[in-house]
């Protein structure tokens, strides 16, 4: 694996990213370090899918086609360099496609599309799937998964790039307790094996059992970052406090 | 040929001017379906996956060729290869060559416009996918083809039932000339005006035989697909 300096840091550097009129993220100065996971809270629509995608490489939502043309001020470097191709990272996005292939043929994709060595397939993908608790789906149809399978499907298939930083984007979201707790469980295993997780998340326990620190966005905008403890018991902002306490952030 | 026969016996008795006549309807369609093929899938990937302008009037312009009246299709293929035509010179005229070329202009339309359509579907759904796992255009293009081959035969074999069942465009450029371009709609249009309504019905019969075997092939492989890929 190759080491996550290579990746890390990620800055971002007066970041902006605006739709015509609608700016979707502005000023965002942030810096992501190795260790334990970062984690990006913040109520709808404030920016944290348009963050990681952008932290990833990849366009803003419905940039394709998109009627307005999307305008980029600043800049994000990882490691120091800008434009860093998306060879080391990985990302599991909000709503994963499946690829028209079993579980196994979707992970051995990923495996051709990183190059990795042909011989050793077989044996990473039966050790992802083994990962992901997905051991004896290999052959399944992997549109035919139910959701939570298809979630853990996805992040095994993230994993097969052997990726120095992985993005999720809300993993959990919409999954019950069990399939939430698996997600979580390699989370933390991943975590502990060197690789830098950046999530969004909406559940604030999710965000207090993994993060190792955290940032609250808000209408796009950076609005407080700092170690997970800190921000959990003395939020430095108005904003966050309103949102730990469950307030409604608009 | 026995005119008293009944259509059914001309059917199963193997006679051997219908089964000619059979023979050269599938060669000239099935000739017709794979050019069009090599034109109409990679036609339908490049506007599905480009970004032109006057790509929307091209979609149009490919939609509405789809229900390009056979006539037309004959008369314009008719006019191109007429000895005073622009490829006259090629004495390509009531030739099943013609046949073909004329069919190729039908099908085309049908299996660019649908294959447009199923890759785009495909490509809005892996769009982000692919450039996550950082793949370049010729295997997004491959993974694209790969993921939608379902899709892509069965429209290969609705462009053949369309080929098959038409009589306009091969008539005009055919000629329904006996042993040489009489195929199994020319035949039924020229029978069934001269009387010999056996031979007619026996090919009506082949025919709509022909077609229900490509519509169950087509199902078939549409639940495979749903079986294999989900």
């Amino acid at each position: 694996m190759r080491a996550p300096k290579d990746e890390l840091p990620i800055r971002f550097d007066a970041f902006g990213v605006r739709a015509g009129a609608v700016t979707i993220l502005d000023g965002i100065d942030l810096t992501i370090s190795a260790g334990a996971p970062t984690v990006i809270v913040g109520p709808n629509g404030s920016g944290k899918t348009t963050l990681l995608r952008a932290a990833m490489g990849l366009p803003a939502p419905a940039q394709y086609d998109g009627a307005p043309a999307y305008q980029i001020a600043g800049r994000i470097t990882h490691g120091g360099a800008a434009d860093v191709p998306p060879v080391h990272r990985a990302i599991l996005l909000q709503r994963p496609a499946m690829l028209r292939r079993s579980a196994a043929g979707n992970i051995r994709y990923a495996l051709r599309a990183a190059r990795k060595p042909r011989d050793r397939h077989n044996t990473r993908i039966a050790e992802l799937l083994a990962l992901v608790g997905l051991d004896g789906f290999a052959e399944r149809p992997a549109r035919r998964l139910s959701g939570g399978e298809q979630q853990r499907l996805a992040l095994a298939r993230a994993l097969a790039r052997d990726p120095a930083v992985l993005f999720l984007d809300e993993p959990t979201a919409s999954l019950d307790p069990a399939a939430t707790k698996a997600i979580e469980d390699v989370i933390a295993a991943v975590t502990a094996r060197g690789i830098k997780i950046v999530m969004s998340t909406h559940d604030l326990g999710e965000a207090r059992r993994l993060a190792g620190d955290i940032v609250l966005l808000h209408r796009g905008r950076v609005v407080e970052h700092a170690d997970a403890a800190t921000f959990f018991h003395s939020p430095a902002t108005a904003e966050a406090r309103a949102f730990l306490a469950g307030e409604l952030l608009i | 040929m026995s005119t008293d026969a009944s259509a059914l016996t001309l059917v199963l008795s193997g006679d051997p001017t219908l089964y000619a006549i059979v023979r050269l309807s599938l060669l000239v369609s099935l000739s017709a379906v794979a050019v069009a093929a090599l034109i109409g899938i990679p036609l339908g990937a490049l506007i599905a996956l480009t970004r032109f302008r006057g790509r929307e009037a091209a979609i149009v312009t490919l939609n509405a060729l789809m229900g390009l009246p056979p006539v037309v299709a004959g008369l314009v293929v008719f006019l191109l290869l007429s000895r005073s035509g622009p490829l006259g010179a090629f004495g390509l005229l009531f030739t099943p060559q013609a046949m073909v070329i004329a069919q190729v202009l039908l099908v085309t339309p049908i299996i660019a416009a649908l294959s447009r359509q199923t890759i785009e579907d495909l490509w809005v759904d892996y769009r982000d996918e692919l450039a996550a796992l950082n793949v370049g255009p010729l295997r997004r293009v491959a993974t694209l083809v790969w993921d939608g081959r379902f899709s892509l035969v069965t429209i290969l074999l609705a462009g053949f039932g369309r080929a098959a069942a038409e009589v306009g465009a091969i008539i005009i450029v055919g000629g329904n000339i006996e042993g040489f371009t009489r195929t199994m709609t020319t035949a039924i249009a020229l029978e069934t005006s001269k009387g010999d309504l056996p031979l007619a019905i026996g090919l009506g019969m082949v025919l709509i035989g022909i077609i229900v075997i490509v519509n169950a092939l087509a199902w078939t492989i549409r639940r495979a697909g749903e079986r294999i890929a989900g």
